[in-house]
């Protein structure tokens, strides 16, 4: 019986095996991203972002021209090279550390400016890379090895949501947050990461999906605890939904 | 090259200096005493299709510096001192991805705010580092408008060269003054070829490339390491510039950069009309620094006397060219207070105790 090809491993991802964790979601946002780009037909003329953090291989792991940016100056080196590249599809790809701590004055004015690039945001409350520290994003009374008594918001301050506070700039085009933890979650992820994309291609400005996900290492949690965690946790505090569309429907 | 000579301050000759090198892309944020780099840029570079953006700090402007220059464009960015400070992670970056880029720092009175007077007290930050790791940048010290202008395609082309990034340091006074500068023709280097076979510029049938300063293993970090320092020696071996000014027979040489120097000629006019033969080594280029012209002139003078805008800071190399066979005094002013000739006559005379 001769063999029917129904699935394969994205072009825009290498073979290069990854270094994540058992139970990272982080394989699953990195398939999303790759499948888009090969079904919008942009591998070959995409240029990357890896951030710091967990995802810092990332640029070994897509099949795509790349580079590591400072932790937290990924936007201001993807505006660069959108800039010096205007042709090319763009994206970044960051953590809640890189993307809403250290990085956070080169988000809010990338995104404020309208720079017409991607960024794909992961959102899992916790610095896995450094070992489980507090995260911006880190929730109310969560405990990391920087919060061991828990996040006292009285004392360091609230998690930041970076949807609610990117939604009102007028330079974005497409923010929509998403989670990976249901299959149909991960389809809907799938969808706004097009839309992204399309954001993108259209120029109509800037394009972040925030992915809520996990850490199950530094959680200290199973990878499925993690996931049940997260669908009760994570989702109350960060709701689900589209912020920002200036696509619409067009496809 | 048109001979045309018009009047320019310092600042916006750079900028269209730049312009002509082929530079496409200026990323910068405002800081006195140089705020009309950026200015002219942003009226200019539209008009050649360029790109001109106003970033929300220094420390995003380097790190847009570093996307562009990834795809093998020329690009810039220009700041005074305490902006360079906040640059010296991007130029980090910058050395360990083996980017090139052009950067002018016009120095200022340090440390901390400091204050927006003419300045040398960046000599360290811009030889010996600033940033972290063994990294160094190429750097062009010139002492008047026209060197000035000179530089940045000289900046540009040792930059695409080595795949390094280069920095001009000037100061407050030549980023200031207005002076007759003679602009170079536009260039006409197509410099896409250039960088075919690194730059991110979209796969598309080849094979992918990567941009980083980053390996996780130490063993091939260090072979990094060992590429970066080959690119420094053949730099070191290639690009020292100095000019010698009446050192033929000099018995006490002055050794000086940048305003700094040119400040000196008259110093040793005045000096020479008293009988006092001195002269005055200038480096051009501060990294790769001219050792060889202070040994060399250590084996004929009395002393070589570093004179700088700082507390004596390029000091250190003279030291390092004389090696202990003559003294090697120092006479500097800082905060930004610029010698003057006569002061300078007057330390002279106080070491050769006249």
């Amino acid at each position: 019986m001769a063999e029917k090809l129904i699935m394969k491993r994205p072009e825009a991802l290498t073979d290069k095996e990854f270094t994540y964790c058992p139970g990272c979601l982080h394989g699953v946002a990195h398939r999303l991203v790759a499948e888009i780009l090969d079904e919008m037909e942009l591998t070959q003329n995409t240029i990357m972002v890896a951030p710091v953090g967990c995802s810092v291989f990332a640029y070994e792991f897509f099949n795509v021209d790349g580079t590591v940016a400072a932790h937290g100056r990924a936007t201001a080196v993807a505006t660069g090279i959108k800039r010096a590249m205007p042709d090319k599809t763009v994206f970044t790809y960051q953590g809640d550390g890189d993307l809403a701590a250290i990085g956070t004055a080169e988000t809010v004015h990338s995104a404020n400016r309208g720079e017409k690039f991607t960024t794909i945001f992961i959102n899992n409350a916790i610095y896995g890379m450094t070992g489980g520290q507090m995260a911006p994003t880190t929730l109310e009374g969560m405990k990391t090895t920087t919060s061991p008594y828990g996040r006292d918001v009285n004392d360091v301050g609230y998690p930041v949501h970076v949807c609610e506070l990117l939604q009102n700039l007028k330079g974005v085009a497409y923010l929509e947050r998403v989670a990976l933890f249901t299959p149909q979650q991960i389809q809907k992820a799938k969808k706004a990461i097009k839309k992204a994309f399309i954001a993108q291609q259209k120029g109509l400005g800037y394009s972040l999906i925030e992915v809520v996900s996990t850490c199950p290492t530094n959680w200290g949690q199973t990878p499925l605890e993690s996931i049940e965690w997260a669908k009760d946790k994570m989702i109350s505090e960060y709701p689900l939904g589209v912020f920002v569309d200036r696509v619409g429907d067009d496809k | 090259m048109t001979n045309d000579k018009i009047m320019m301050k310092g600042t916006e000759a750079m900028g269209e200096a730049a312009i002509r090198a082929g530079c496409k892309l200026y990323f910068g944020y405002p800081i006195t005493p140089q705020s009309e780099l950026p200015e002219y840029m942003s009226r200019r570079l539209p008009e050649i299709d360029g790109t001109f953006l106003q970033a929300e700090s220094e420390v995003a402007a380097v790190n847009m510096v570093y996307g562009a220059a990834c795809t093998g464009t020329r690009v810039m960015t220009s700041t005074s001192s305490p902006g360079f400070s906040l640059m010296m992670e991007g130029v980090s970056y910058i050395a360990g991805a083996e980017l090139p880029a052009v950067f002018i720092n016009v120095v200022r009175g340090g440390p901390g705010l400091g204050d927006i007077q003419p300045a040398q007290s960046d000599y360290f930050q811009g030889t010996k580092g600033g940033g972290h790791g063994d990294y160094r940048l190429i750097c062009l010290a010139p002492s008047t408008l026209q060197e000035a202008v000179d530089h940045i395609s000289l900046a540009f082309d040792m930059a695409d060269k080595y795949r390094t990034p280069a920095l001009i340091i000037a100061d407050g006074m030549l980023g200031q003054m207005m002076e007759p500068v003679t602009l170079p023709e536009f260039s006409n280097n197509d410099l896409k070829a250039v960088h075919e076979g690194w730059a991110l510029r979209g796969t598309n049938g080849r094979e992918k490339h990567m941009v980083t300063s980053f390996d996780i293993d130490p063993v091939k970090l260090e072979k990094m390491n060992e590429r970066y320092q080959a690119t420094y020696k053949k730099i070191e071996n290639n690009e020292v510039r100095v000019e010698e000014y009446l050192m033929e027979d000099a018995e006490y040489a002055f050794v000086a950069y940048g305003t700094m120097a040119r400040i000196l000629k008259t110093t040793i006019k005045m000096a020479r009309e008293e009988g006092i033969k001195v002269g005055l080594i200038r480096p051009i280029t501060l990294w790769p620094f001219p050792y060889k012209a202070v040994e060399k002139a250590a084996e004929k003078c009395k002393f070589l006397m570093s004179v700088e805008m700082s507390a004596g800071q390029m000091l250190e190399d003279v030291r390092l060219g004389v090696n202990g066979k003559v003294p090697t005094p120092f006479y500097g002013r800082m905060g930004g207070v610029v010698p003057t000739p006569t002061e300078v006559l007057n330390a002279l005379k106080k070491e050769m105790g006249v």
